[in-house]
């Protein structure tokens, strides 16, 4: 099957990935927070109008004049009115705050989850995201492909967040706020995407070295196409006859310490379920394009393209490497 | 003069409240957590006697400051050195204790949550005894060398303000760890 | 024993040229407060300098994406200790030093209660924040970023346990943070005690000035939230070098548990150094407006509201760490709550500046930059209290700029005013005021058009904390102009400096009282004599120098 290009929200779907602003949102928990961000802009840009005026005012108005005879101006030293008013309407304002703040919070956190909902499982590693869909039997990296949600029979996507190691945040800006991904300690999100397209986001809690190279890209696909997507990952991998040396090469060395192929006997957990590694778009959890090259050098020495990624250089002969590599091409 | 030194040691129980506050609550969130034994109800025993050392302590340097205001400076001196003898009693069970938890059933502070909050409390604690027995043996010498007079009670006073406060600390410290925490 | 040869050396100065041993000599064994108060104000600003050269390296390497200005792992000890200096070696050091200079002469004291403990606050200070950049020379050595910490500075774990952390960085952050915070606490004490006990004659409680205040309601937050810091960091050292699990996720531990204790520190700390920025305004606005302050009861009173209120907002920081909605409300709740009396000042200082005759002197300057920028920054956080839009927020670039536009366009501005509203009474010349002209209008506009425009990103989904990100976000123009307000910036520093070197030689004579203010500490020569007045004077008001100036009106009976 043919590698996805990443489509993008709108209607070319030329593959430029876009800006992943707040207030772009396309999913119901960031469309939720885009709400109330504007309600709080407005508040707040009241505010700003009127005390900014009122500081802006005072101090052209009573500045010190030219033509000044040097005598102090009178001297006031409060008035209980006045501090009394500039306290209590704050509070107002505060209380006001609070309640619809407080809606939303229970609105968004407290969404139960219905039957229909896709169940993912994400757990955050240094500096990879690892992605289960527990009742489908797909593991994958660092990509989340999810059903597009029709408003009128939603059908959400439910995350459970954990840690492998050290704290992480799962952040897709368009689709919903961040919740950090925390070691012994089991978190849950939702998203419910409405607008088919390529969404990206990356880790948001400093987490080491690599901190900026734990992409995420979430694809948003008509049911059917997810359908496709599913099947096809659920697949076992593929046996190729013209890469046997490869494969077997393969199962030799340590790599299958560290990854999965599902199907053969190579079923590490520490690095990224290799499967169908050819359907992804990018490798290193977002930093450089899937591409032959690409995986060919990253075999060779990951640091070259990722500093401090935790894979170690194979150090395999050029002949090696190259079965290696056509072995992995042929896992799409 | 004196005014400031209540009021600094004040600001210090303060600062050494919220400190052994922070490890007090580390210990009863920490309750029930472990994931291997040795557990409390298995080892831990009600330190009664050494309990009752240290409190008593608190009594005798009472005593010991009310004789030193009297200008009795070498009586005070003697209830000093009991309060000392107490301290170091108490000092001396809870390396006791220790070492028939490490030895006798392999809890050390790397054992499990429950290792790590115990000693780093208790441990926090016994060092703040120890601390406060330098201080005592310090005012003990000065009552019986004649530097210390009836015009220093208030200041000695204030000393045995940290005595009374490690006093305290031992009565939270011993209510978690052994009434609450088995 | 020093008081005389402080006296001596006083006398000395006025004339001949002394050894530098002699002069270094005195400096190093003072316990005088005017003299460990410059100490840490000189201190602070060197770490400014430092910090501003780090945060300078971190600009350029973010300018555009996929730059190489400097490798991953030095970008995360820059921003680490970029942030560690600024709070615990830029911030604490300036307001305290001020509070150890100012606050023995606007009470009528003639030092603080406990001097050689203020002596020794002092150096363990120093101590620790040359340890912290001592690590910029362990592990490979200075080439290779040494073994500065690359945790963040407020340093998570589990990132901050051995298994993920080996080597000595995090250590370096732990010890010298650790022994610094020795050294605040005990000038905490020493503050406190000083306004508790050493008010001079009349000084009634009623009567002390803002600033006076603002130092004691930090002092007893810094008794209550310091200690679980160094608690945290305790266990930290023992799950390091021990092998004990308080934050060892693997043996069952909680990750979060640390963030609540740092939080428990780490907000209010924000408040300690935020106060004493509220006292320079109460101070230099009322003398620059020549008014009264305007509600000085209710100014005490909200600062005190603050210290209070504030110690039960920190999990704001966690809102997105899954504590659970009643737990997010709450401290939602909380955090808005503090909002009231935080803002309430800002009507405090209008109401002064209504009615007066504003004079706009460089002090008076930063002051009304202040104004703004602490608008914008309180209205950010307002923002930032909403929980769901904390969730968007938070650990992005818009988080980091609203807390910039608290630090630098509150604070430092308000540091900058104090700087050049009292460095007459310190050395008895003043300031250019071309010069901090030129410094106020570089620096104004400069940090506005960094951060101002840093708000951006963050909206735009770019995170904090990340050495370079993707060409195709749409981030890069952002940080371009970002990075483009550096150059400003630092063109206000050098110039600040400049005139501190040529003021110092050259500046005009300051006299007494050269703003013709209301407040003890002018009522005495410029620069003090180290017992800092003939006679103490007997205060009756809270503006003893404005009795004196208009004895026909004077403070008292409005009071």
């Amino acid at each position: 099957m043919a590698v996805l290009t990443v489509p993008n929200a709108t209607a070319g779907g030329n593959g430029v990935v876009q800006t992943p602003s707040i207030f772009a949102p396309a999913s119901t928990p960031a469309f939720a927070i885009r709400e109330l961000a504007l309600i709080v802009l407005g508040i707040t840009g009241v505010i700003f109008v009127v005390v900014a005026g009122l500081t802006v005012y005072a101090l052209m108005r009573f500045r010190r004049r030219r033509d000044d005879d040097g005598r102090e101006p009178p001297q006031v030293y409060g008035s209980r009115q006045l501090e009394l008013a500039w306290t209590v309407i704050p509070i107002l304002i505060v209380v006001v705050l609070f309640l619809v703040t407080a809606r939303y919070i229970f609105a968004i956190e407290g969404r139960p989850q219905s039957p229909e909902a896709l169940e993912v499982t994400i757990v955050g590693h240094q500096w990879w995201w690892e992605i289960r869909y527990p009742r489908l039997g797909i593991v994958t990296a660092n990509e989340l492909h999810v059903p597009v949600s029709d408003p009128a029979h939603p059908t959400p996507t439910f995350i459970t967040l954990q840690s492998a190691d050290v704290i992480h945040s799962f952040w897709i800006p368009q689709l919903a706020g961040k919740m950090d991904v925390i070691p012994n300690k089991t978190n849950r999100i939702w998203i419910d995407p409405q607008e088919p397209g390529g969404y990206v986001g990356q880790c948001a809690e400093y987490c080491g070295l690599q901190h900026a190279g734990m992409l995420l890209i979430v694809a948003v696909q008509s049911k059917e196409d997810f359908a496709k997507w599913a099947a096809q990952q659920q697949a076992p991998a593929r046996n190729d006859a013209e890469v046997q040396a490869g494969r077997e090469l393969f199962s030799s060395l340590s790599c299958i310490n560290c990854h999965a192929v599902r199907g053969t006997k190579a079923n590490g957990v520490f690095g990224p379920d290799l499967t169908h590694l050819m359907s992804r778009w990018t490798i290193g959890a977002g930093v450089i394009q899937n591409t032959p090259e690409n995986i060919r050098a990253w075999i060779d020495d990951p640091a070259s393209l990722k500093p401090g990624a935790l894979m170690p250089a194979m150090k395999l002969s050029r002949d090696d490497l190259d079965k290696v590599t056509a072995y992995l091409l042929a896992l799409r | 003069m004196n005014e400031r030194g209540r009021v600094g040691m004040i600001c210090l129980i303060v600062a050494e409240t919220s400190l052994f506050a922070v490890f007090v609550v580390a210990y009863l969130f920490y309750i029930g957590k472990s994931l291997n034994g040795p557990y409390p109800k298995d080892v831990l025993e009600l330190p009664i006697f050494n309990t009752v050392c240290l409190l008593s302590s608190s009594i005798t340097i009472a005593v010991a400051i009310r004789a030193l205001r009297t200008g009795a400076a070498r009586r005070s001196g003697v209830w000093l050195l009991v309060t000392i003898v107490l301290g170091a009693v108490f000092l001396a069970g809870t390396a006791r204790e220790w070492y028939r938890l490490i030895v006798g059933h392999g809890l050390t502070i790397g054992t499990n949550l429950f290792g790590t909050t115990f000693y780093s409390l208790v441990g926090l604690h016994a060092s703040h005894v120890i601390v406060g027995l330098v201080i005592l043996s310090l005012l003990c010498v000065f009552s019986f060398s004649g530097a210390l007079r009836r015009e220093d009670v208030e200041r000695a006073e204030i000393a045995s303000w940290y005595w009374h406060f490690v006093d305290g600390v031992w009565i939270v410290v011993f209510s978690v760890v052994y009434l609450v925490g088995r | 024993m020093s008081v005389l040869s402080d006296t001596m050396a006083s006398r000395r100065s006025a004339g001949a040229h002394r050894p530098l041993l002699a002069v270094l000599h005195e400096w190093v064994v003072t316990v005088d407060h005017k003299r460990l108060g410059v100490m840490y104000v000189v201190s602070g600003l060197v770490f400014l300098v430092v910090a501003g050269l780090e945060a300078s390296a971190i600009r350029l390497q973010l300018a555009w994406s996929g730059l190489h200005v400097v490798p991953p792992g030095t970008f995360n000890q820059l921003f680490t200790m970029h942030g560690t200096t600024m709070v615990f070696l830029v911030g604490i050091p300036i307001v305290f030093g001020f509070g150890n200079y100012l606050v023995p002469l606007m009470i009528g004291a003639r030092d603080l209660a406990f001097p050689r403990l203020n002596a020794f606050g002092f150096w363990i200070f120093l101590f620790g924040g040359l340890l912290l950049h001592f690590s910029f020379l362990g592990g490979e050595g200075l080439y290779g970023g040494g073994a500065a910490p690359a945790i963040g500075w407020f340093a998570y774990a589990p990132l901050t346990e051995r298994a993920f952390t080996p080597g000595n960085a995090t250590d370096y952050w732990n010890l010298a943070l650790l022994v610094a915070g020795v050294g605040t606490v005990a000038t905490a004490v020493n503050m406190i005690t000083t306004i508790l006990t050493m008010r001079g004659p009349g000084m009634t409680l009623g009567r002390m000035p803002v600033f006076v205040w603002e130092i004691a309601t930090i002092s007893w937050l810094t008794l209550i939230i310091l200690p679980p810091l160094t608690a945290a960091q305790i266990m930290l050292l023992l799950d390091r070098f021990l092998g004990a699990h308080f934050f060892d996720t693997q043996a069952g531990a909680s990750a979060v548990m640390w963030q609540h204790f740092f939080w428990f520190f780490g907000h209010p700390e924000v408040y300690i150094l935020m106060l004493p920025g509220f006292g320079f305004a109460s101070e230099i606005i009322p003398v620059f407006s020549r008014k009264v302050l305007f509600g000085y009861v209710t100014l005490v009173a909200a600062s005190a509201g603050i210290g209070l209120v504030g110690m039960s907002t920190w999990a704001h920081h966690m809102f997105v760490v899954g504590m659970g909605s009643t737990l997010n409300a709450a401290f939602a709740a909380s955090t808005m709550l503090v909002a009231v009396p935080t803002g309430v000042k800002i009507f405090n200082w209008l109401g002064t500046m209504y009615g007066g005759k504003i004079r706009f002197g460089t002090p008076m300057l930063f002051c009304c930059a202040f104004l703004f920028q602490f608008l914008c920054a309180g209205l950010t956080g307002i923002m930032l209290s909403v929980a769901p839009f904390n969730w968007q927020l938070t650990d992005s670039y818009f988080v980091v700029a609203h807390f910039h536009f608290v630090l630098i366009g509150a604070l430092v501005f308000t540091i900058f005013g104090a700087i050049y509203y009292w460095f007459p009474k310190v050395t008895g010349r003043m300031l250019s005021e071309r010069l901090g002209r030129w410094h106020f209008w570089l620096f104004v506009i400069g940090f506005n058009v960094t951060f101002l425009t840093m708000h951006v990103p963050g909206m735009l989904g770019m995170p904090r904390r990340i050495y370079t990100y993707p060409a195709d976000r749409g981030w890069e123009i952002w940080n371009l102009v970002v990075t483009l307000g550096l150059p400003m910036q630092m063109a206000g520093i050098l110039i600040f400096v400049i005139n501190i070197v040529v003021s110092l030689r050259r500046g005009a004579p300051a006299g007494d009282d050269p703003w013709d203010a209301w407040t003890l500490e002018w009522a005495t020569t410029s620069p003090p004599p180290v017992y800092n007045f003939d006679v103490v004077p007997v205060v009756s008001s809270r503006r003893p120098l404005w009795d004196l100036k208009h004895p026909d009106d004077p403070d008292g009976p409005h009071e």
